[in-house]
């Protein structure tokens, strides 16, 4: 198919047609990640600057990964140790880092927009890892390829997002993602966690996770962001596991196979009972391989190919 | 597809000859099949891979080892190209260590893409020695590349396209040689 975007912002907008090119691509490159020299020379010579304003772990390990896989030339700039902390704006360090000949920039930042700022602000493909409380699309790709491999077509699957749906960036992207494929999508939290105007998404709204549960194929458990605490969005972390925590007994009750994802990091024992993290339903460790996989398919896909004829 | 001038280099009844051909001189060359495997490349070397390893069965009585090659990861001309290559899975799911290793094509020209295929194999091991078999050559060679097996020599032009069909894919088994509209 004709594919010509050149930045990855969000799952916003994307046609079910792209994003099963995009899973498609991803299959091809997981078959690479199997092989005895993992590693091919598709990006050679390409230079992508992966700029990490906000901290992270899998997801920087494993789009650095992905770079290395494809024989990119990568440079990482995390805010501790860089300029931002001497007051630089992010324009000026994109376009600092532009002068340098760069070719694609994947970028996390705590502001949502910020990705589609520097789209404007210089000419290099832009990839977002996680904007603010916009979208975080390679997770979302990544959920998507993980359920994929498990149901084939995901038409008319049920999905529920499980937890802070308000602030969630990986809800986000999960919803666009899986709407555009075809599945139903439900999202399970108290009300406090339910963003403004959620009645308006299409999605199914439940407030008692056993009713969710029962509806389910899939459980999309969210990280309980222990910081909103702080807020009053929730008493106790008690009190939650209590109401919405997502144990094997409550799995049990229900009528049929119930597949667990989630986007890591686990707090184990709060948002999911620590031994289900690690049973038959979960698919978690799928979902970081197949990230690698994933991301090596938007760099490829995104790599700034052709740059006249691409606008979007 | 009516492309305006085109004129025929096979028809089915050639193309299943041709393999046939072929899949003698694999086994001739090879003073038999005991070591050898296929590696067809996507999309077109892919079917007629396993035509030939049906062929080689019927003469040598032994199915060989089969697998299917993607390039495009190994290409040097992704970025010169207005549309962007679409990646495909490869599928070897054997050891090559050792063993005489054919690739399948079904045109050989410029030679980049079996330069790919042979920087892609290294990857998976050392064969004992590579051969190359095509369906068709039309010549312009731009890398020192040549075929083990020749199923046609074509003498074209450079603005002339050779298309292979095969009914796996597009439902007839044909090739043929159009002048091609300037698209890439």
């Amino acid at each position: 198919m004709e594919f010509n975007r050149k930045h990855l912002l969000g799952l916003e907008g994307f046609s079910r047609e792209e994003i099963i090119h995009i899973l498609d691509t991803a299959n091809s490159f997981k078959e690479v990640l199997s092989r005895p020299i993992p590693k091919v020379p598709t990006l050679r010579g390409k230079t992508i600057v992966n700029l990490f304003f906000e901290a992270s772990t899998r997801t920087r390990i494993s789009f650095e990964l992905a770079q290395k896989r494809l024989s990119a030339d990568t440079v990482n700039f995390a805010t501790s140790t860089s300029s931002v902390k001497k007051g630089e704006t992010l324009r000026d360090t994109a376009r600092n880092i532009e002068a340098m000949k760069i070719d694609m920039v994947v970028i996390r930042h705590g502001a949502a927009g910020a990705p589609l700022f520097l789209t404007q602000c210089v000419d290099a493909s832009i990839i977002n890892a996680g904007d603010g409380q916009h979208e975080h699309p390679t997770q979302g790709l990544l959920d998507l390829m993980t359920l994929r491999d498990k149901f084939g077509d995901l038409q008319g699957k049920k999905v529920v997002i499980v937890g802070d749906i308000a602030h969630s960036r990986v809800a986000r992207s999960n919803i666009y993602g899986l709407q555009a494929l075809g599945a139903q999508v439900g999202l399970c939290g108290p009300s406090t966690f339910m963003p403004y105007q959620a009645e308006h998404w299409g999605t199914e709204i439940f407030h008692s996770i056993e009713e969710a549960i029962e509806w389910s194929d899939v459980l999309n458990v969210l990280r309980i962001q222990l910081e909103r605490q702080e807020k009053g969005l929730f008493p106790s972390t008690r009190e939650y596991r209590r109401f919405f925590g997502v144990t094997r007994e409550r799995l049990e009750h229900a009528k049929r196979d119930i597949t667990i994802l989630h986007p890591g990091p686990i707090n184990r024992g709060v948002e999911i009972e620590s031994e289900l993290a690690d049973s038959e339903f979960s698919l978690i460790l799928d979902q970081v391989t197949n990230g690698v996989a994933v991301r090596m398919a938007a760099l490829y896909l995104f790599s700034g190919l052709n740059k006249e004829t691409t606008d979007a | 597809m009516p492309d305006a001038a085109r004129s025929e280099i096979m028809d089915a009844a050639g193309l299943n000859r041709t393999i046939t051909r072929l899949a003698h001189e694999i086994a001739e060359r090879n003073r038999g099949v005991e070591n050898l495997v296929l590696l067809g490349i996507r999309t077109r070397g892919l079917p007629l891979a396993e035509r030939l390893n049906a062929r080689i069965n019927d003469i040598e009585g032994q199915m060989l080892p089969l697998g299917a090659l993607d390039v495009t990861m190994y290409r040097d001309d992704v970025y010169q190209k207005i549309k962007q290559p679409e990646v495909q899975t490869t599928e070897i799911k054997f050891n090559i260590d050792g063993k005489t290793v054919v690739i399948v094509d079904d045109v050989l020209f410029t030679g980049r893409t079996i330069r790919a295929a042979l920087d892609a194999i290294v990857d998976f091991g050392r064969p004992m020695a590579i051969q190359l078999a095509v369906l068709v050559d039309r010549g312009h060679r731009e890398l020192p590349i040549h075929a083990d097996y020749v199923g046609r020599v074509v003498q074209t032009t450079a603005g002339q396209e050779v298309r292979v069909k095969v009914r796996e894919i597009d439902e007839q088994d044909r090739v043929y040689l159009v002048e091609a509209k300037k698209e890439r």
